[in-house]
């Protein structure tokens, strides 16, 4: 147990990450709500985002920017942070059609709670 | 290096630069610039084919000015042309087949983008083919998810609303272990593309290191795939949005997407992980799992329909079981089996949505199958071309679906133990049940018409008669060629690896 338990500080990152993605996760899939559910999905990206750059990160070496006479050895592995960018340029853009969706559903059957839309969908005849 | 090497790269271009030129054309133009589009890479891969056959093998080519380790890459062999090839086709016909549908169906300022999302979904088809690197295949998984989404609430009604959120929800779930995944093999090897990663990870498995991992990653990539192709349990967003969305994004949604996630599944296990260690790995059995009971559940629940959309929507949850199922049988037969069937599938499925929406058409704007009665005289083309795809699809002899059955029992005898009963079970219930809906939907176009039926007058569109003839040759085609077409698949996945 006490291994465990040290072993889960020493990797305090992926820790919070794991735990991160899992709020995230039960939120995105439980939740009626499609707000929540957007904030959700949300969270459980960051953690996505959390665990790729504590990948990446070596202790005591710079940001990835080229900066006079530094040496290759000085700066973190720059991999992870150029997905993580592109990751969260993929994360602003779903959010947004999930936002647009949301309104669009909204104006339709005036309610946010996907279960109720889902029966009011299938009294629609069409 | 040869210009014809040039293909799977221009390919990609076209489709993006369509894509991003095409918001600001005017709506005819916007049309036919996707088909033309569409129609030049046909034309491209049909240049591509006969190179790649007598190149024999595969090449990797470079993108930018990076050399390997480091930079973007395409990797073009013959499995990837002929995948790319067959279902550019049908994307083509869809497109055209479902021209005349959609412009009654979508608002008319809405149609220009609508072919943006049909350009962004032919690049992100044909990246997903070709790509070499595994970060880029997760930002076009993202691009086809958005598109996706926005094609199948095109047509603005409650159910595809209501679906595409759904869609978005589970895709998105998809999408994070895909991407966890992903993170998880960059963490383990050091390296995006597919080569060096397989070096590493066969490196690892010959000294037994990292095998929970690996396992942990295979069970991640199936897990994110099976959600994204709408396999059993993650279905429930399918029904509603292949059955009321415009024909041709149906068609477009169930045959060109959903392969060419799949299609992808299959070049990570050959590609990245190596198909030795994925073939001896547990996660595989996940595979087999998902797949018999989404083959079984899936065909019940297209028995259960009364209405025909919904049916053959129902019938694309149990054929992609098929493909899962023989992956996770775990034998380079298996493989095979499931990626002819991959094409003969996405050529039919794509001929059933389309021709139903004309039928529909002439039975007074009704999906239900009492409405449908003798829709088969009233409009005689699509009768045919249902008829056909649905006789593919039981697997009648001589047509496609027919040789896939012979595949995919072939390679389930050569199965071990308990897998093997399994399958050969699995698929004698599920071609039993397929005949079941199918032949009665098929001899319910054929019937007399219910009681107090006023036949409406409907239009019919020389495009769609014309489409649809193409269609029913290709699917008549691939029958008559399906040993050639095997044997390419075999030799295609021999290069693969």
């Amino acid at each position: 147990m006490g291994d465990i338990l040290s072993l889960l500080w020493t990797h305090l990152d992926v820790t919070v990450a794991i735990l991160l993605f899992g709020i995230g996760f039960t939120t995105l899939l439980l939740h009626h709500n499609l707000i929540k559910k957007i904030i959700g999905l949300n969270i459980m990206e960051t953690a996505t985002f959390l665990f790729l750059t504590s990948q990446g990160f070596i202790a005591g070496r710079a940001a990835p920017v080229l900066a006079e006479g530094a040496a290759a050895a000085g700066y973190v592995n720059p991999i992870p942070s150029g997905l993580v960018l592109t990751g969260i340029v993929v994360s602003v853009s779903v959010t947004a059609v999930m936002l647009a969706l949301t309104i669009r559903l909204y104006r339709r059957y005036h309610t946010l709670d996907i279960d109720s839309m889902t029966l009011m969908m299938k009294g629609e005849d069409e | 290096m040869q210009l014809v090497q040039n293909v799977p790269f221009f390919s990609i271009m076209l489709a993006m630069i369509s894509a991003v030129v095409t918001p600001v054309l005017p709506r005819r133009a916007a049309k036919w610039l996707s088909v033309g589009m569409v129609s030049a890479v046909v034309c491209l891969h049909i240049w591509f084919l006969p190179f790649m056959l007598s190149f024999g093998g595969s090449y990797n080519y470079m993108m930018g000015h990076f050399p390997a380790p480091w930079g973007n890459e395409l990797r073009a062999g013959l499995l990837e042309t002929v995948i790319a090839l067959a279902l550019s086709i049908v994307m083509l016909l869809s497109q055209l087949s479902g021209m005349n549908k959609l412009q009654r169906q979508i608002d008319t300022p809405k149609q220009g983008l609508f072919y943006v999302m049909c350009n962004l979904i032919m690049a992100g088809m044909l990246t997903l083919t070709y790509t070499n690197d595994l970060f880029t295949a997760y930002v076009f998984i993202e691009i086809m998810a958005l598109s996706s989404c926005a094609l199948m609430m095109a047509r603005q009604v409650g159910h595809t609303m209501v679906a595409s959120m759904r869609y978005m929800i589970l895709s998105l779930l998809g999408s994070g272990l895909i991407l966890i995944a992903i993170a998880l093999t960059y963490n383990l090897t050091g390296h995006l593309l597919m080569e060096n990663i397989h070096a590493v990870i066969a490196r690892y498995a010959a000294n037994g290191a990292y095998a929970l991992p690996i396992s942990v990653i295979i069970g991640l990539f199936i897990a994110g795939i099976a959600i994204k192709c709408g396999v059993f349990p993650f279905h429930m967003w399918l029904p509603d949005a292949y059955g009321y969305s415009t024909s041709a994004a149906s068609a477009v949604l169930s045959s060109v997407v959903s392969k060419a996630y799949f299609f992808l599944l299959v070049k990570i296990f050959y590609r990245v992980i190596g198909i030795d260690v994925v073939l001896s790995d547990m996660a595989l059995n996940l595979m087999l799992v998902l797949g018999v009971l989404s083959m079984i559940l899936g065909s019940i629940g297209a028995i259960r329909c009364l209405d025909i959309r919904r049916m053959v929507a129902y019938s694309s949850v149990s054929q992609m079981g098929y493909l899962f199922a023989w992956i996770g049988l775990g034998s380079d037969v298996g493989v095979a089996a499931a990626m002819f069937h991959l094409v003969v599938h996405a050529l039919c499925k794509s001929m059933l949505f389309l021709s139903v929406s004309p039928l529909c058409d002439a039975s007074g704007d009704s999906k239900r199958f009492v409405d449908l009665r003798g829709a088969g005289y009233r409009y005689v083309i699509p009768g045919i071309a249902f008829s056909l795809g649905a006789m593919s699809m039981v697997g009648i002899p001589v047509l496609g679906g027919f040789f896939s059955k012979i595949f995919f029992a072939e390679a389930a005898i050569s199965g071990a133990g308990w897998v093997r009963i399994t399958l050969l079970a699995a698929l004698a219930l599920s071609t039993l049940l397929n005949a079941f809906y199918f032949m009665h939907t098929v001899l319910g176009l054929y019937r007399k018409p219910r009681e107090g039926f006023v036949r409406q007058p409907f239009i019919k569109s020389r495009l769609t008669a014309v489409t649809l003839s193409v269609f029913g040759a290709v699917n008549l085609a691939i029958g008559f060629f399906a040993k050639d077409i095997i044997n390419l698949i075999t030799t295609g996945i021999q290069n693969l690896a």
